[in-house]
């Protein structure tokens, strides 16, 4: 289900939301105007060492005061405001979208060698889980994610997304399946600094979201999606695999060429899918996941879902169609077609 | 091999005092039951299927059909089908197929649950004498209506309606295809649908040209295999239906055997004659519900618009969310095949094991759309194991707008349900492509068969719909008040959103 | 030669294919289209013989259910060009997405470069309807799968390697891959056999290969002159002998 995009400048240097916007809204096709959202990084060099919560409010009375409450036990809020919005009228409000930035008070999370992560992972869990009327939908550093039900280009007015200025922008057009349209609901998902755009449906989610859920992650969101950004916290934060090994753990060889590999090569790989077995993600997907310093696009391994890269200059696109790379790059040549199951991988340099 | 003979299915006996010797059965049987020697009619039972047509020709009554004879030993666990499954793959190594629907016994809902009646406090309507509304329109319709004063002031519609089927009855013929069934089944069904004014589909088989007179009665299918889909199959239908998936086998594709493609089945699904027509599992331009609106669409812009554009599901655990999804897509109506829906020939364990009823699959579709509030926009047929007039009544109160009937027709037909339709053998002329077998059936008479039942069906809804006071079908469609469940649990009755009886 | 001119930009396809079908309904011989950006459907459904140029990348379905008509598109097409297409040509300056040419039915489809996955999937032929697909570079996995006739002609021009890239002609039940070079035993997929091309075989694809290079103005000695494999059903019924009746 839907489109998505994705751009990376190496330089960090920044763009304006305005023309993914377009870009997003040239897959029109491939969302049912449900669901959009885009998340974008570098936007809050202000409180670049603080952790921007985006939060979605169904009222700002008992909820907010609930989640302020929860986050001063755990840390300190240093700013917090209404997300500036701006009204559509094809769009209907159903939700006060909330930041804050925050710092973790590290001395509350003693036995842990990332303090910080371990209790922002905490509170959103327990916010989503547990106070109703709040939803977390960002939580990472000197980012944030805009999404809610409508079309593209509503949804990047609403939230006048070409005010912010980001070096790596993800993107997101939904046609819902699994739930219908909430705000909740659309993409990208985000924890921490992982973000998350998905078109596809993932077969395995019953058996990916119990696998993570021994972990202690909470799948609060009704959808298949969310269950990537805690496998790709779990794999690289938790248990410091390497970016495309990660993508291997998600989108493994076949068995039969596994067997065919050399010595070294196939033990590798055994080992990953013997271990991460459970984090192997079915059924047709597209994915492309975002943190502070990559983007890393890949499809399932027969390929059920489209998926184009291309770069030009500094910067690295990836989306499900060329088109919506070409209206974002004009003078783009380089466009080619990622092998199935193999990670195409954009770094900022330094 | 060392597991030997089994029991006898059926045990075939003829009463030699009545038989007469005139060899009808010996003619009739295309399974090579019985041969005449020597002035004496001599069986072989073992080749029985129970399609019965013997019976149904013997002038004396003389023939006998028994099942099982001799039985296994009784066991709860371990029944006589488990065994032969079992014999059967340990002799072979391969998948089972079977023909027609599900064969296990799960409880039937249809028959748990009960309709209404009027007494006392509102008049039952006598449709003897009253006016009946059975009309349906199959389509689209927008949300709301938009109106504007012309400049004389009159009311004008600004609204556009997109085209619709207008079917004088709930009751419409579903897809099997040519090859499946005959030619002349095809033209008997096509004939009914004409003459009961409503609509049959195609299948998958393409477009035989002795059914070009009832085009505008046909629903045209584009399946996973696209037999028979160029542009100008898909402007002679009267709407097109996108074939996702079948009740009786949910998430797998379709093959028919090359020895039902003969020539004229060649020409219709535009492939040489005896290859196997395969269809695939997915259609493999639809791997997501954004590629099902591309498909949707693609068939809009050929047809450039003119044509309702139906999709038809197998009933699955997450049917509710996928129609949703479906009526998204610019798709005019959502068909759910329930788990008892017949075919062909399915692999025996998706037969008997995936999928859901179409009782509790209609009834969770419907409410999905209304709380998504896109119920009115698009219309919803079921279909899969629909037996009766009641069937068709229950279905549309807990939500349908319309229904298709299959293996109901075939059976109008003559079909025993012998459940043997993939042997190319069926003695009925229905599920053959031998001409000497299809010659028997006569489309004069079957026509009238299948119109006979679609117009009892359609009288004795007017009669239930008359006993509940309702003289027009818009209002029993979805109006699950004049349903109680009998013997239904909690959460199914909360599934199909009916009270219990006494309630 | 009557010409109309079409700027696409920002144009809905629906309006677009109205444009079209108005265009060579009135007598153009040649429709040329600026500026497309993912339209999809484009000729969808039409049919005589019109030429249409597209400059730009044209979305999904590009001249699916088409009977006649030839498009030549100057940049990539997205997934699925030729869809279910009866008959006329489309020519692709560029590359393609997945399932090009899906369950094509006739014509021909000439790609100068590469093509996705599963291209050419569930081609079929019938009388004398042949469809052909030509590539001119590389394909990716799953080719010809499922397919029940027509040809499938790979050029992979530069590469000298054997093409590796699995599933090839998997379920094939009709048709002809044939692939310039060498193929591994271990790409092929289910019910496929490989055999080096005859002369026959070789008589039978030189037209396509010396129009490619006409089309494309490339010189065809190399590839006349290379060794191709075939890819043929093994049978005409490659499941039959997966099942047994209950």
């Amino acid at each position: 289900m839907c489109g998505i995009i994705g751009v990376i400048d190496r330089h960090r240097e920044l763009m304006d939301g305005s023309t993914i916007r377009n870009a997003l809204a040239v897959m029109d096709e491939r969302g049912s105007g449900e669901g959009s959202g885009y998340v974008a990084y570098g936007i809050y060099p202000d409180y670049a060492d603080l952790f921007a919560f985006h939060l979605f409010y169904d009222t700002l009375g008992q909820p907010k005061t609930q989640v302020e409450e929860l986050l001063e036990n755990w840390g300190m809020i240093e700013h917090d405001e209404e997300i500036p919005t701006c009204e559509q009228p094809g769009m209907r409000k159903v939700h006060i979208p909330w930041r804050y930035f925050f710092r973790p008070n590290r001395k509350l999370m003693l036995h842990s060698s990332t303090p910080d992560d371990d209790i922002v992972t905490r509170v959103v869990m327990e916010i989503n889980t547990t106070i109703p009327g709040a939803l977390v939908f960002s939580s990472g550093k000197n980012l944030g994610v805009f999404k809610a039900s409508g079309w593209p280009r509503e949804v990047a007015d609403f939230y006048r997304i070409q005010d912010y200025e980001g070096y790596i922008w993800l993107a997101h057009n939904r046609y819902p399946t699994n739930t219908s349209g909430w705000w909740g609901g659309a993409h990208p998902f985000n924890l921490l600094n992982w973000s998350v755009v998905h078109n596809g449906e993932i077969t395995s989610y019953g058996t990916n979201k119990r696998y993570i859920e021994s972990f202690g992650y909470r799948c609060s969101m009704f959808t298949d999606t969310e269950v990537v950004a805690y496998l790709m916290d779990l794999l690289v934060r938790q248990h410091h695999l390497p970016l495309n090994l990660a993508v291997r753990a998600l989108a493994p060889p076949f068995w039969d060429e596994i067997d065919r590999m050399d010595g070294h090569e196939q033990e590798l790989n055994r080992a990953i899918r013997l271990i991460y077995g459970s984090a192997m993600m079915n059924g047709p997907f597209a994915i492309i996941v975002a943190l502070e310093d990559s983007i890393v696009g890949f499809s399932d391994r027969i390929k059920l879902r489209p998926l184009v890269a291309g770069t030009h200059e500094d910067r690295l696109y990836i989306s499900s169609e060329e088109a919506a790379i070409r209206t974002m790059e004009p003078a783009i040549q380089d466009i080619f077609m990622p092998e199935a199951g193999e990670p195409v991988i954009g770094r900022v340099i330094a | 091999m060392s597991i030997g003979t089994r029991p006898l299915r059926f045990l075939v006996d003829l009463d030699h005092e009545q038989c007469m010797l005139c060899g009808r059965c010996v003619d009739n049987c295309s399974y090579g039951v019985f041969r005449m020697e020597n002035n004496r009619i001599l069986i072989s039972s073992r080749n029985c299927v129970a399609c019965h047509r013997c019976i149904s020709q013997c002038p004396r009554d003389a023939i006998r059909i028994e099942e099982r004879p001799v039985d296994y030993r009784n066991h709860p666990v371990w029944t006589a089908k488990a065994r032969e499954d079992i014999y059967k793959q340990a002799e072979t190594g391969k998948i089972l197929l079977g023909g027609m629907g599900n064969t296990l016994d799960y409880p039937i809902i249809f028959d748990r649950i009960v309709l209404d009646a009027c007494q006392v406090t509102n008049p039952s309507i006598d449709p003897l004498r009253e006016p009946m509304e059975l009309r349906t329109y199959i389509g689209k319709k927008p949300k709301k209506l938009d109106l504007f004063r012309d400049p004389s002031g009159d009311v004008q519609l600004k609204t556009e309606i997109v085209p619709n089927l207008q079917i004088e009855t709930p009751i419409m013929i579903g897809h099997m295809s040519y090859g499946a069934i005959s030619l002349n089944a095809h033209i008997s069904l096509a004939r009914a649908a004409a003459a009961s004014g409503t609509f049959m589909g195609t299948g998958e088989g393409g477009l035989h040209e002795a059914i070009f007179p009832y085009q505008d009665n046909m629903i045209v299918q584009v399946a996973s295999g696209r037999f028979g889909v160029n542009i100008d199959y898909l402007s002679r239908g009267a709407a097109i239906e996108i074939k996702i998936g079948q009740g009786a086998k949910p998430g797998i594709g379709g093959h028919l055997p090359g020895e039902k493609v003969c020539g004229d089945v060649s020409c219709t699904r535009m492939i040489p004659e005896g290859s196997d027509a395969i269809s695939p599992a997915p259609h493999h331009d639809i791997y997501s519900i954004e590629d099902l609106k591309q498909l949707v669409r693609s068939l809009k812009e050929a047809t450039e618009w003119k044509k309702p554009v139906f999709v038809k599901i197998a009933a699955v655990h997450n049917v509710a969310a996928i129609a949703a999804g479906i009526a998204r897509s610019s798709a005019d109506a959502v068909v759910i095949d329930g788990f008892r829906g017949g075919t062909g020939a399915a692999p025996t364990v998706f037969r008997d094991n995936v999928g859901i009823p179409i009782e509790t699959a209609i009834a969770a579709v419907d409410a999905k759309l209304r709380a998504q509030g896109i119920r009115n926009e698009v219309s919803i047929i079921g279909s899969g194991g629909i037996r009766n007039s009641a069937d068709v009544t229950k279905l549309i109160a807990l939500g349908a707008d319309a229904v298709y009937i299959g293996t109901a027709a075939l059976i109008a037909m003559g079909c025993r349900v012998c459940g043997t339709c993939y042997r190319n053998l069926c003695p009925w002329g229905i599920a053959t492509q031998r001409p000497d077998l299809v010659g028997r059936l006569d489309p004069d008479e079957a026509s009238v068969q299948v119109s006979n039942l679609i117009h009892a069906w359609t009288l004795e809804i007017s009669e239930l719909m008359g006993a509940a006071g309702i003289n027009s079908i818009e209002s029993l469609r979805g109006n699950r008040d004049r349903l109680r469940g009998y013997m239904l649990d909690e959460t199914m009755l909360s599934v199909l959103d009916i009270k219990p009886v006494g309630a | 030669m009557a010409i109309t001119k079409i700027q696409a930009e920002g144009i809905h396809y629906t309006r677009l294919n109205q444009m079209i079908r108005k265009a060579a309904g009135s007598g153009a011989e040649e429709i040329i289209l600026e500026g497309v950006m993912g339209q999809r459907f484009i000729a969808d459904g039409l049919t005589g013989s019109v030429q249409i140029t597209i400059h730009g990348v044209p979305g999904g379905d590009l001249g699916m259910f088409m009977r006649g008509p030839t498009c030549v598109v100057y940049g990539n097409a997205e997934h699925a060009p030729g869809n279910t297409m009866d008959d006329g040509r489309i020519i692709i300056h560029g590359s393609s997405g997945d399932a090009t040419a899906h369950s094509m039915r006739g014509g021909e489809i000439y790609v100068r470069d590469d093509i996705g996955y599963r291209g050419g999937i569930h081609m079929k032929q019938y009388q004398d309807k042949r469809p052909v697909l030509i590539i001119g570079q590389e394909a990716r996995a799953f080719l010809g799968e499922y397919m029940a006739g027509g040809i499938i002609l790979l050029l992979r021009r530069g590469r000298n390697d054997s093409f590796s890239q699995r599933g090839i002609g998997s379920g094939i039940h009709g048709g002809l891959i044939m692939i310039r070079g060498r193929v591994d035993e271990w790409y092929l997929g289910v019910g496929a056999r490989k055999h080096e091309a005859s002369k026959d075989d070789m008589d039978l694809v030189i037209p396509y290969i010396r129009e490619f290079c006409n089309l494309f103005s490339e010189d065809p000695s190399s590839y006349l002159s290379s060794v191709f494999t075939c890819i043929r059903p093994a049978s005409a019924r490659p499941f039959v002998n997966k099942y047994t009746w209950e």
